[in-house]
């Protein structure tokens, strides 16, 4: 049903809030992609038929009329702690339960539901100690989450649910309250940065799309998240796609533009679907469309999918495949605010810098700098992933050192492992150390560094990995998405891989590095775009804080992490050797020979390095060096 | 640092102030200061693509950029030869080489490839880098282009002109990274896109990637067979750029030397192109009239030249019936000198085969000779299509030393071509040509006003109204430049726009700027469109009609229905 006015739109959210007021529970299963594909959807199947069973109202959607005693069963979007997925959220008391498993719903429905009882088995346990209620666990308490303050603790499939806990209201505070000067100073004031890499800020962008004189202007979000390993923008796509669409259409108030494209990669289906969902819930009530809530706004959302090139998120590149042509970035200028989509003046930023949008706007740009360094304020999403204890997404303050989030969010190195490096900012960013853990996270204290937040990926490290390895799975990644266009980026990425596949193999030579500090500089000054100018860095601080791995490599020939199968020996102890003959039956390649009962040897040249005989030998004799 | 001279907005390029005059990038500027930078992507006329890096230029905080696409800035001070950029060039230059088909002695473009110039000029003379396998495969599908992909650097150029210009697009990228290619869609053979034959993607290759086809070995051979008598006529176009490939002056008309060199080289017969053109004017005219009154199929387009030709076949069928049923100027005189020859044979019993070469600034003529619309009984009226690069290159081995040659006339009994006919070679030259035929054919003031009604000119669209009869005004426009054309179609056939003849010519600037020309940027086609206009005012005969041998054809050979026979495909 339309919402026609300002009061009728009051009046809604009194109406849903109450009838939420109503739920005796809440139940929030998780319905972001890494639980999904954990068989959450199966679980809340099997919770809303045994609810039902129970002869309890089980409340899907705000639809019926509010009654006591229902309980709320909501798809939420991600809670972040993906590793520990499927999970589940139960409100009033906060319960959080983790790798639930379809057989478990019998008692979560028992005990926690019809009951105010626990099911410990489901509850997270560190140290003996267990942590029933969510925030109370060590990897949210240490988080602030503002952009995802809702993700997972609101039915991410409904509009409803949005306007019952204050959604639109910044919206309709733009609309009804301030003009669209105040509402782009409340931006530039905020120092709002974008999250998509560069950390412009917000507000210029914004100023300069308002200052444009053309009748037609686009917003456009980007949602085409190309780092290997990140995930923060599809979780917000998926768990609270209300907040980003709010956003852009505060954006889209403000600079007088009257359509927004959301581009988001193919290779998110359930992104797509939830915003799908979302647009066409808002356009029913009348939040999209036109002359929205009465007023003589008019604004529409489209959704883009992206062929999942990398490039695409380099935003002439995005406007170009908007437009049907070719991902590839082109010249500057004219900027994107002058001449973006279709030629237009074009409002582009990504997907958390539009979630920001609507709190910035409620409690004003004071209140945003209040949270983190003030030319950098804000939270920050990161995907945290790699060798450490609890991966997932969080959201921490900017100006968090690494230290705070590895060891306090992060849980640590898993296997009590040594922290070496961690990779900040995907396959443009570089890697920190060490020396870098007291380092606070921001865009500026990073660049100093050599490093960049990119859009938000941290990878972490421990001692096993092998530096000149990571510097090569990047270089891969790079040289792979590389639009082409340009000579440095598309020629001198395919040769810097050339090279560190070299030294990995074992054929490097001293001179390699010097060209391949050569070809990093070229690539990094002369290339055309913002990724081509980065592509090097994973390599340039490899070399930087790791030269003694590249020259092992090169000189000795050897991977102290052992990872680099080329530099591999395998070699049986002919001490520990009790020579029972197990080995040389496993090994694929007939690589061991010996007599029963006495040592083994391996003949290096047959053998692939694949590792069977020590998997199999009871004895420990086989060795790697 | 002052920004200001004579109150100009100044900047400086390695020291020295420049004054900023409307240029909308730094490249511009550095070069009106003197400077030659080191371009493989930029062609003024097309969009700035940036992708070379190779004119690459650094300011004074020692930040590195393009100056291809870098807008001029008061007080900014760039250097274009520093230490860095020195290296970041030739670390460019090797990465280029290093992927790179090198076999360039005997390389089609080894007398002018862009790439092996900047090599040389920069002084590479190492590649660091391994050089990637070349596999040699090439498209030769096409009969006016042919493709060598392993010698392909990417640059875009014909991606470019294929599309913003031709807006055929006949051609893109694929593939992402190292592995980018430009191919026709589905890697198809580019004979079976919907290239038309233009050849203006060969024009801008920096390097032999697209290369033109050569019909030189033939023609030797049909030299070479003594029971063949091998006819030359000369497209218009041809006489104001040759001289390009041989030290004269830009535009300067070399017809007479050109003759001189066909008969050297061991031409029969040479005749001039022009010629046939006024054949074209006289039927188009009558053509044109005919429809004037009847207003059937208005407007009328010309349809001499073959790349628009195509491009109609294959993007506006619906179009076909108000393209001009003559054949192109080259078609009418293959037919008019096949029918002679035919006769003769027959008259003197002669066993000596006729074969007509046609020399032409295009490369789509390659194409058309072979299309049954300009067949004479059945078989090919002009035997074989070569270019003007093509003519040059059979100078040089013949060994002709061309700046010394006299110059000598055309060959009888098709000696004389109207000025209207030599205009044919310049954008609107058709429609002037058939104006001058239209309107009071005799009258000199009038051809002078023809002349400065808006035909001439090299911009891509104009337009002409004419006082026609008592009350009547005809509407006119001449494109140049298929994107162009298409423009124009869209307009038409939305209503937006009304004309009763409209001249097209794929190449911009008209047949002076095909691609079987020594490649020219913008100034030099001016120069050659001067030369034609020249050649114009020259001549004896001004109009098609006054040509004392149409008056005598007309009487004889194209007596009755034979006109129409020989001169028109439709």
């Amino acid at each position: 049903m339309k919402i026609n006015n300002r009061n009728e739109l009051i009046k809604r959210r009194e109406e849903y809030l109450a009838h939420l007021e109503t739920q005796k529970k809440k139940v929030y299963v998780c319905g972001g992609t890494g639980c999904v594909a954990g068989g959450s959807m199966e679980i809340y199947e099997e919770l809303k038929r045994l609810i039902e069973e129970k002869g309890l109202r089980c409340d899907i959607t705000l639809e019926a009329d509010a009654c006591g005693d229902s309980i709320g069963l909501k798809k939420s979007g991600c809670h972040g702690f993906c590793e520990m997925g499927p999970v589940l959220r139960i409100e009033p008391a906060k319960l959080f339960y983790l790798k639930v498993k379809p057989e478990d719903c019998e008692d979560i429905v028992e005990k926690s539901i019809v009951n105010d009882e626990i099911v410990d088995s489901l509850i997270y346990t560190r140290d003996g100690i267990k942590y029933p209620v969510q925030e109370e666990i060590p990897f949210y308490k240490h988080q602030t989450r503002i952009v995802l303050e809702d993700c997972g603790q609101i039915d991410a499939e409904a509009i409803r649910e949005y306007i019952a806990y204050g959604g639109y209201s910044a919206l309709e505070k733009c609309l009804f309250d301030i003009d669209r000067d105040e509402i782009v100073k409340t931006i530039y004031d905020s120092n709002l940065r974008g999250r998509g890499g560069g950390g412009f800020p917000a507000g210029r962008k914004w100023t300069q799309v308002k200052a444009q004189k053309s009748p037609i202007k686009y917003v456009v979000c980007n949602g085409d998240e190309g780092d290997p390993g990140a995930f923060m923008d599809r979780s917000i796509m998926e768990g609270d796609p209300h907040k980003m669409l709010e956003g852009m259409m505060i954006a889209g108030y403000a600079a007088g533009a009257t359509e927004g494209y959301i581009y988001v990669r193919a290779e998110y289906p359930l992104a797509v679907e939830r915003l799908e969902k979302a647009i066409a819930q808002a356009r029913e009530v009348g939040i999209l469309g036109e002359n929205i809530l009465g007023t003589d706004f008019c604004f529409d959302i489209h959704i883009v999918k992206g062929a999942g090139a990398f490039v695409c998120g380099e935003g002439s590149a995005l406007t170009t495949s908007i437009e049907g042509f070719r991902g590839m970035p082109r010249v500057k200028p004219p900027r994107t605010v002058e001449q973006g989509l279709f030629g237009k003046p074009t409002l582009l930023n990504n997907v958390e810098t539009f979630a920001n949008v609507p709190i910035i706007i409620q409690k004003g740009a004071d209140w945003y700098k209040t949270i983190g360094p003030e030319k950098s304020p804000g939270t920050k999403a990161f995907a945290l992933t790699g060798n450490i204890v609890n991966t997932g997404l969080i959201e921490v303050p900017m100006g968090t050192t690494l230290r705070q989030i590895i060891y306090d969010i992060g849980g640590g190195i898993r296997g009590g492992k040594k922290f070496k490096a961690v990779q900040i900012g995907g396959p443009s960013g570089g890697c920190l150390t060490e020396e870098h853990l007291d380092l606070p996270l921001d865009f500026d204290s990073l660049k100093k560094a050599g490093a960049m937040i990119g859009s938000g990926g941290l990878v972490v490290m421990d001692e096993d990995t092998c530096m000149v390895e990571v510097a090569r799975f990047f270089m891969n990644f790079t040289q792979n998405e590389s639009c082409g266009k340009c000579v440095p980026c598309r020629e001198g990425t395919r040769r810097m891989l050339d090279i560190l596949e070299k030294i990995v193999a074992g054929n490097g030579e001293m001179s390699d590095l010097d060209t391949l500090e050569k070809l990093a500089d070229t690539i990094t000054s002369t290339a055309l775009c913002g990724l081509g100018k980065t592509a090097a860095n994973p390599v340039v601080s490899t070399l930087k804080y790791f030269r003694d791995e590249y020259v092992e490599h090169i000189v000795d020939k050897k991977c102290r992490t052992k990872n680099c199968q080329a530099l591999k020996s395998i070699f049986i102890d002919a001490e520990s050797c009790k020579g029972c003959s197990l080995c040389s039956r496993v090994c694929p390649v007939g690589a061991i020979s010996g007599k029963v009962k006495e040592p083994f040897v391996i003949d290096a040249s047959k053998c692939i390095k694949c590792g069977a005989c020590i998997e199999k030998c009871k004895f420990n004799a086989i060795k790697e060096d | 640092m002052m920004n200001t001279i004579n109150n100009k907005r100044t900047m400086t390029v390695n020291g020295m102030p420049v004054p900023i005059e409307g240029e909308k990038n730094l490249l511009e500027i550095i070069r009106k200061a003197g400077f030659d930078m080191p371009t493989l992507c930029y062609y003024s006329k097309l969009s700035t693509y940036g992708a070379c890096r190779m004119c690459i230029v650094e300011d004074k905080r020692g930040d590195i950029m393009a100056s291809c696409s870098t807008p001029p800035r008061a007080g900014m001070e760039i250097k274009t030869n520093t230490p860095r950029l020195r290296e970041y060039r030739k670390m460019i230059l090797e990465l280029m080489l290093a992927d790179h088909n090198r076999d360039c002695t005997t390389c089609e473009k080894r007398q002018n490839c862009q790439l092996k110039e900047l090599a040389e000029r920069f002084g590479i003379d190492d590649v660091r880098f391994e050089t990637y396998s070349m596999d040699g495969t090439k498209d030769s599908s096409s009969p006016a282009i042919i493709r060598h992909p392993d010698k392909c650097i990417l640059c875009g150029d014909c991606v470019r002109v294929c599309d913003e210009i031709q807006r055929v697009g006949a051609i893109d990228f694929v593939n992402r990274g190292s592995r980018m290619e430009v191919q026709p869609a589905f890697n198809m053979p580019i004979a079976e896109t919907k290239c038309v034959n233009c050849g203006q993607c060969a024009a801008v290759c920096p390097t032999a990637a697209i290369t033109i086809r050569s019909n030189v070995a033939e023609l030797w051979e049909m030299l070479a067979d003594d029971n063949t008598i091998v006819q030359a006529q000369i497209a218009p176009a041809v006489r104001v750029a040759l001289g390009d490939e041989f030290n004269f002056e830009k535009g300067e008309n070399v017809m007479g030397k050109i003759v001189a060199a066909l008969r050297k080289i061991g031409f029969d017969d040479v005749y001039d192109t022009a010629t046939g053109a006024d054949f074209t004017v006289i039927e188009e005219a009558r053509e044109f009239v005919a429809k004037l009154e009847s207003g059937e199929n208005l407007p009328l387009f010309t349809s001499c030249c073959p790349a628009w030709f195509k491009y109609a076949e294959n993007y506006h069928p619906e179009l076909l019936d108000n393209l001009s049923s003559c054949k192109s100027p080259m078609e009418m005189f293959g037919s008019i000198l096949k029918e002679k020859a035919n006769r003769q044979a027959e008259a003197t019993k002669s066993k000596k085969k006729t074969k007509v070469v046609a020399i032409m600034p295009c490369t789509a003529k390659k194409h058309e000779i072979h299309q049954e619309r300009g067949m004479f009984e059945g078989e090919q009226a002009v035997d074989l299509s070569i270019t003007t690069q093509e003519l040059a290159d059979m100078i040089r081995e013949t060994g002709l030393n061309f700046e010394e040659l006299q110059p000598e006339p055309i060959d009888m009994p098709f000696g004389i071509a109207s000025g209207a006919g030599i205009i044919f070679g310049v954008t609107g030259g058709v429609t002037e040509a058939v104006i001058r035929h239209v309107v009071d054919p005799e009258d000199r003031n009038t051809l002078a006003e023809i002349a400065f009604t808006g035909v001439r000119g090299l911009e891509g669209v104009k337009e002409v109204k004419l006082p026609y009869g008592e009350d009547r005004e005809i509407s006119i426009a001449i494109v140049s430049g298929l994107r162009n054309a298409e423009n124009l179609i869209q307009a038409i056939q939305k209503g937006e726009a009304y004309y009763d003849f409209i001249e097209v010519m794929a190449c911009k600037g008209g047949c002076i700027a095909g691609a079987g020309q020594p490649f020219v940027e913008d100034r030099a086609r001016v120069e050659r469109s001067e030369g034609m206009y020249e050649a114009d005012r020259m001549s004896n005969v001004r109009t098609s009609q006054s040509n004392p041998i149409a008056e005598a054809l007309y009487k004889d050979l194209l007596k009755g229905d034979n006109a129409h026979r020989l001169l028109h495909y439709k």
